[in-house]
């Protein structure tokens, strides 16, 4: 703990790590405008600034001056509310997430517990959103991440559930000091931790309804789904808690599978946060990959994704992980 | 996986006069008006759309939104001047409708085309055909995957490769978009010289890179399951609608006018059918893809037999008078890449059409819609819609 009291710790941290996220999700949108644009043989955002490393900061201010439209029959409470939360919850798991040892804004106990329920909130402003709205896409737009939201949140669980049973602890804390010296739940126990992290991979984007699972906002169907109406920084505060969602899932993912910052090397603060921030870099680019990939699935075959292959195979991946630690546990004395 | 492949029971027949107030669902009915503005709607399209949650219970396109008065236009100028209107009609495949009006006119006239001009008349309309085929696929991925995500990156692949075909057909005629190429007797470019190797390169390339889209689209596992029994038509409704081209071709009908009533060097060269027998929205897509293939085929076989000789059959048209055929009219019918494209043309021995009829497989392409929408989710609505490959200024002229 950097400082004495635990207020003053979470406070003063969280308000660097929030800022500091933000800065790197605007770049974050930058590397991901590049790589998109690698991928499709053209060049991407090139003109503001060298390599167009200043276009996040042009469109933040673009977005800033874009004239401000609630919509007439709009629930203004909600409309104007919704934005705000989106990015809120996002930024909620942050607080649970152990970038170095000792670096965690709260370290609890139930950590997992904490954020499998935040991430169970992101539904909330986007149902706000889509009812707020006034308008049918956006209705139709919430109406799916309803469904998709709650159906994924348990695949998500049991997923989250694999590395629990194996550190035999909800502290995420605990759980990378469970993996340190390179016993990272994604490859050691072999099985139950690989599969689980690419259920966790899995439902996890379909909970924060990102491509290839934006079904709620399917912006070749629902024109934009739940954020049709909404422009200016009102949108681009979707947009953020979006990327942020997305950056935080990485980084969960992360520390429940690939050993947080563990890593080669002395116990430094700094050498954690780099291998923290590596591996958080690597599966982000990994699901840029996926996103710029595939094709949308329809929603009702996302549902049968869902109850139909992942609830079973997370129950299995469970049962799993279970048994592994029965049978490798010493006989009790 | 394959089991991802849930599709709603296909009606027999959905009725598509279904009166609504007659209909028992279990809540309210949304209507939904989609379009005409609207991402996916293939220009301005709009689609009333009654739904109940997410499943539509009926659909009722509304046309005309592009209405140009395109066939009135005609009846306004002369026969010189109208072939750059047409461009603009069906404006991703210019060359075929250029080709369709001007044939229809040289029936009235009944001047003959030299060799040479049937050539290139075919390998332009062939090569227009993948350019066509080209950005169909493209924006279908995009109905499919959205603006920010694997549907983009089709879209822009297929792009690249269009811009190849654009480039040629630039140096062709001047003109990257409507090229006014075709007129009446011939055509108005000869070919340029090194035009040939470069049409070589060009179609190598693409040949390249259809197993790429192949590897990208048919072997991925979401698209097939969005794609396999969706929208699927059976042979009898695609006749009693008089579906045409690649739709109807997919339905295992071999309809195709190159083959049927060989016109422009057609007669010399051997069309093999591309065909498939589902008739849903996989086989519309393979039945284009196999199309791209053979298109580039053809266009290299002919390209190097391509006689020596005029381009013109008759005297050099010099005044927007010089076309003035006898009374009497023509009905001229062709492949184009949306299906059969055709012109009826009346002529009362002025210098213009007296009427002028175009029929557009858009148009005929979009009156299926009220039979395969009803049952199917709004993903589905937008999948089968781009799957017919309307072009809206053609179908509203």
């Amino acid at each position: 703990m950097l400082f004495d009291s635990p207020v003053l710790h979470a406070l003063i941290l969280g308000l660097v790590i929030c800022s500091a996220l933000m800065g790197v999700t605007s770049y974050f949108i930058w590397f991901e405008r590049r790589f998109a644009g690698r991928m499709q043989g053209r060049i991407g955002p090139e003109h503001v600034g060298f390599k167009g490393l200043l276009q996040p900061i042009a469109d933040a201010f673009k977005l800033l001056i874009k004239e401000d439209i609630t919509p007439r029959n709009a629930d203004r409470v909600l409309f104007n509310l919704a934005p705000l939360l989106a990015v809120f919850v996002a930024l909620l798991t942050l607080a649970v997430l152990p970038l170095a040892s000792g670096l965690v804004i709260a370290d609890l106990d139930v950590g997992v517990l904490f954020f499998l329920a935040a991430g169970a909130m992101t539904v909330v402003p986007t149902w706000m959103a889509g009812w707020g709205s006034n308008n049918k896409y956006a209705l139709i737009g919430g109406m799916r991440a309803i469904a998709q939201s709650v159906a994924y949140g348990v695949p998500l669980v049991l997923a989250a559930l694999v590395p629990v049973i194996l550190a035999g602890s909800m502290n995420l804390s605990e759980i990378v000091a469970a993996q340190a010296g390179g016993h990272w739940f994604a490859f050691w126990p072999p099985g139950p931790g690989f599969l689980g992290g690419i259920l966790f991979v899995l439902a996890s984007l379909a909970e924060g309804n990102r491509i290839p699972f934006d079904i709620p906002e399917a912006e070749s169907e629902l024109v934009s789904g739940i954020s049709t109406e909404y422009t200016g920084m009102k949108f681009g505060l979707f947009y953020l808690g979006e990327y942020v969602h997305s950056l935080v899932g990485a980084a969960l993912f992360t520390t429940l599978f690939l050993g947080g910052f563990d890593g080669p090397g002395p116990d430094v603060l700094a050498l954690q946060l780099f291998w923290f921030l590596l591996k958080t870099s690597v599966v982000s680019v990994l699901l840029l990959w996926v996103r710029w990939t595939y094709v949308r699935l329809r929603s009702d075959q996302l549902m049968t994704l869902c109850w139909k292959y992942l609830l079973p195979s997370g129950l299995g991946v469970v049962v799993l992980a279970a048994m592994w630690v029965w049978f490798s546990q010493e006989a009790p004395a | 996986m394959n089991a991802l492949a849930l599709t709603p029971p296909i009606a027999p027949r959905a009725n598509p006069y279904l009166d609504i107030e007659s209909y028992e669902g279990q809540g309210d009915l949304m209507v939904l008006n989609m379009g005409p503005q609207h991402p996916s709607t293939h220009g301005v399209l709009r689609l009333k759309l009654w739904l109940d949650g997410e499943v539509v219970v009926k659909a009722v396109p509304y046309l005309g939104y592009l209405h140009r008065g395109v066939e009135k236009l005609l009846e306004k100028l002369t026969y010189v001047q109208s072939t750059p209107i047409v461009d603009k009609n069906d404006y991703v495949s210019s060359m075929t409708n250029e080709l369709a009006l001007v044939m229809a006119f040289e029936k009235l006239e009944g001047c003959e085309i030299p060799r040479r001009a049937r050539y290139i008349r075919t390998i332009c309309a062939e090569m227009q055909r993948v350019a066509s085929h080209l950005l169909w696929l493209g924006t279908f991925a995009l109905d499919m995957g959205g603006a920010l995500g694997g549907g983009t990156t089709a879209f822009m692949y297929c792009l690249r490769e269009r811009e190849r075909i654009l480039d040629l057909f630039e140096e062709l005629s001047g003109a990257r978009f409507h090229y006014h190429m075709m007129q009446v007797g011939g055509v108005r470019h000869d070919l340029p010289a090194g035009w040939d190797a470069h049409l070589k390169r060009v179609a190598a390339d693409i040949s390249a890179r259809i197993p790429e889209y192949e590897h990208m689209l048919s072997e991925n596992v979401i698209f097939r399951a969005r794609t396999r029994g969706v929208g699927r038509i059976d042979k009898l409704l695609a006749q009693e609608l008089g579906l045409s081209g690649p739709n109807i071709r997919a339905c295992g009908i071999d309809h195709d006018l190159r083959r049927s009533q060989p016109y422009a060097a057609y007669d010399e060269i051997e069309v093999r059918p591309a065909l498939a027998t589902e008739g849903d929205v996989y086989a519309r897509y393979q039945v284009r893809l196999a199309e791209m293939r053979e298109s580039l085929r053809i266009a290299l076989a002919l390209i190097d037999g391509v006689p020596a000789g005029p381009i013109m059959g008759r005297k050099p048209i010099e005044t927007v008078n010089a076309v003035k055929p006898p009374a009497g009219e023509a009905y001229v019918a062709i492949d184009s890449p949306r299906g059969e494209l055709g012109a009826w043309v009346v002529s009362d021995g002025s210098t213009k059409p007296y009427r002028c009829k175009l029929r557009p497989p858009s148009y005929h392409a979009l009156s299926a819609l009220p039979y395969l929408l009803p049952g199917v989710t709004i993903p589905d609505v937008v999948v089968i819609l781009g799957s017919l490959d309307p072009i809206m200024g053609e179908a509203d002229r």
